[in-house]
């Protein structure tokens, strides 16, 4: 088996009382290391539930999933998955919550701890250790919660909308953090969005979905002809509005999608 | 360095410094006001003293206690209280967690907690009385079944109102039941059970008097019912005072509890 993460075949299907719906249907794809891919499609068209089967929270209902080889099928393994809000405890201190995952995944000793403060004092949170979530701007929480993620030190890493409670300029300079934390940490990330240009500025492949139930449309990569790519310098790049352009145009082909660049229309 | 404040603030912050007084000293005064006039109606015979007895005579019962063993009943009622008071916190929330743990058990049971829940405690006295004896047991148990159902209720509600995303979040690191209640569920709701306990200090009091009412030796309760037969009005009017200091102490001291256990938990160490 290869390296990496591998969805095969992987199938959905959720029962309510009134109806059953078909989420994600026969979706394979190899994430390979290393790289960040963001995910965007149409609302509805199964994306968080693609994540959480990743992640392990749900179990597809066929199809399986690998990891390095592994098959980790419905299991949470190492996979950090930060959600849509940060979610910090607001019983707990900065530096307390960056633990929580660590004492959950009974993790916790002198190793673990002093590789969580180092990481907050790395990414300017070195003196807010024994602040409260309520005592912090929004984007400073999102990196609280980032680093709670990495403090397990998974390999990959899945967002789901981790900046949509963001105000925009917040959100340019959190994902601008988040990006350098990521790469610095060598971490495989899997992102979805429902911002385009945000999807372009981070990743280095774009999965563009149908919609439900999904199948993928087109795999973008993403390259960038200047040195030293951020999230902020290569949108000034010529490169960047024709990526926008054609997944634009690949989403909205779907007359029944309701997507509208940075913003859904609903 | 102290803070410049302008003058419209020093305005606006005097202004609200002297209506607070301003509100306390009409409480204060309302209270001398009704003291006065009551012992002033009692002594111009417009009001009959023998009947509503009047301040210096409650004092004077007070200053009595060698006698009438004020305290020894104070504290009986104190005791009962609390105890009951300890056991329907405790035992409720345990009661709830556990139904927590079980979405099957709390289903099944949700019925029947509603009807215990509407069902007036105090008839269920006699039958108390006749299962744990008529003392001090009987007097405590009635005071847990008055807080009991209560608290199981809203433990029980504010456990399943937990924010679910801080659930999911606690399944991404693969947290266990168990794990979820205690860093998660019950840390979340401290303050449902803080709220829980301002209202059993108050329901357990009322089950204890009810209780004392009906079958003890001892206690306010006992001492309210024994002047009433007796016509010692002096002795129920003293003894409902007592009664309404002991309260509002009562609940002041669960506000202190309050913020002991918000400032232990904020600062709890790993
Ligand atoms: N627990 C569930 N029970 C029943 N149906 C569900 C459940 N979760 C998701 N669905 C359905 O599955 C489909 C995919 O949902 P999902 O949340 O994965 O979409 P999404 O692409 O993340 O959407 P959005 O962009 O709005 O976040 C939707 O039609 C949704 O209604
Ligand atoms: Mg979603």
């Amino acid at each position: 088996m290869q390296d990496g993460l591998m969805l095969d075949h992987i199938s959905k299907v959720y029962q309510d009382d009134n109806s059953e719906v078909l989420a994600i249907k026969e979706f394979s794809y190899a994430f390979s290391k290393g790289d960040f891919i963001s995910i965007v499609g149409p609302s509805g068209c199964g994306k968080s539930t693609l994540l959480s089967i990743i992640s392990g929270l749900e179990k597809p209902t066929s199809g399986k999933v690998f990891l390095d080889g592994e098959d980790i099928t419905g299991k949470v393994s190492n996979i950090g998955y930060m959600l849509q809000k940060d979610y910090l405890l607001s019983w707990r201190t900065v530096y307390r919550n960056v633990l929580l995952g660590l004492e959950i995944k009974n993790m916790l000793n002198e190793e673990t701890k002093e590789y969580a403060m180092n990481l907050l004092k790395t990414y300017g949170l070195g003196d807010f250790i024994n602040k409260y979530p309520s005592q912090l701007s929004g984007g400073m929480k999102q990196r609280v919660a980032l680093i709670r993620t990495l403090a397990t030190n998974p390999s990959y890493l899945l967002l789901d909308e981790a900046f949509s409670a963001l105000d925009y300029q917040t959100r340019l300079d959190v994902t601008n953090d988040v990006y350098n934390i990521i790469k610095k940490e060598h971490k495989t990330a899997i992102m979805v969005t429902h911002d385009i240009p945000e999807s372009i500025s981070m990743s280095d492949k774009i999965i563009v979905l149908s919609n439900r139930p999904s199948i993928i449309k087109n795999v973008h990569g993403i390259t960038f002809n200047i040195p030293n790519r951020t999230p902020l310098n290569c949108r000034e790049c010529p490169e960047f509005s024709k990526y926008f352009d054609s997944i634009w145009k690949e989403l909205n082909t779907d007359e029944r999608s309701n997507f509208g660049g940075q913003e859904r229309v609903s | 360095m102290k803070e410049v404040i302008s003058a419209d603030r020093k305005e606006f912050l005097s202004k609200k410094k002297r209506r607070k007084r301003l509100i306390l000293l009409t409480q204060i005064f309302i209270l001398f006001a009704f003291i006065f006039l009551w012992e002033f109606l009692a002594n111009e015979k417009i009001l009959n003293e023998f009947i509503t007895s009047k301040p210096s005579r409650v004092v004077n019962t007070i200053l009595d206690f060698k006698t009438n063993h004020l305290f020894m009943h104070l504290w009986v009622t104190l005791y009962e209280t609390l105890i009951g008071f300890l056991l329907g916190t405790l035992i409720g929330t345990v009661i709830a967690s556990l139904l927590w743990w079980s979405p099957f058990a709390s289903r099944v049971f949700e019925p029947y907690l509603i009807v215990l829940h509407s069902l007036p405690k105090v008839a269920l006295g006699p039958i108390i009385i006749v299962w744990a004896g008529a003392g001090t047991n009987a007097i405590i148990v009635m005071a847990l079944a008055i807080s009991l159902i209560v608290t199981i209720l809203e433990m029980l509600n504010g456990f399943l109102a937990t924010d679910k995303n801080l659930i999911k979040l606690a399944h991404t690191f693969n947290a266990n039941k168990w794990q979820i209640f205690t860093k998660i569920v019950f840390p979340s709701n401290v303050s449902t059970l803080i709220n829980a306990m301002k209202v059993n200090i108050g329901l357990s009091l009322v089950g204890v008097i009810s209780g004392e009412f009906l079958v003890s030796k001892a206690g306010l309760g006992y001492l309210i019912v024994y002047g009433g037969q007796v016509f010692k009005l002096d002795l129920v009017m003293t003894s409902v005072i007592i009664l309404g200091i002991m309260a509002a102490l009562m609940y002041h001291a669960v506000v202190i509890l309050e913020k002991i256990i918000l400032r232990w938990m904020m600062k709890a160490e790993v």
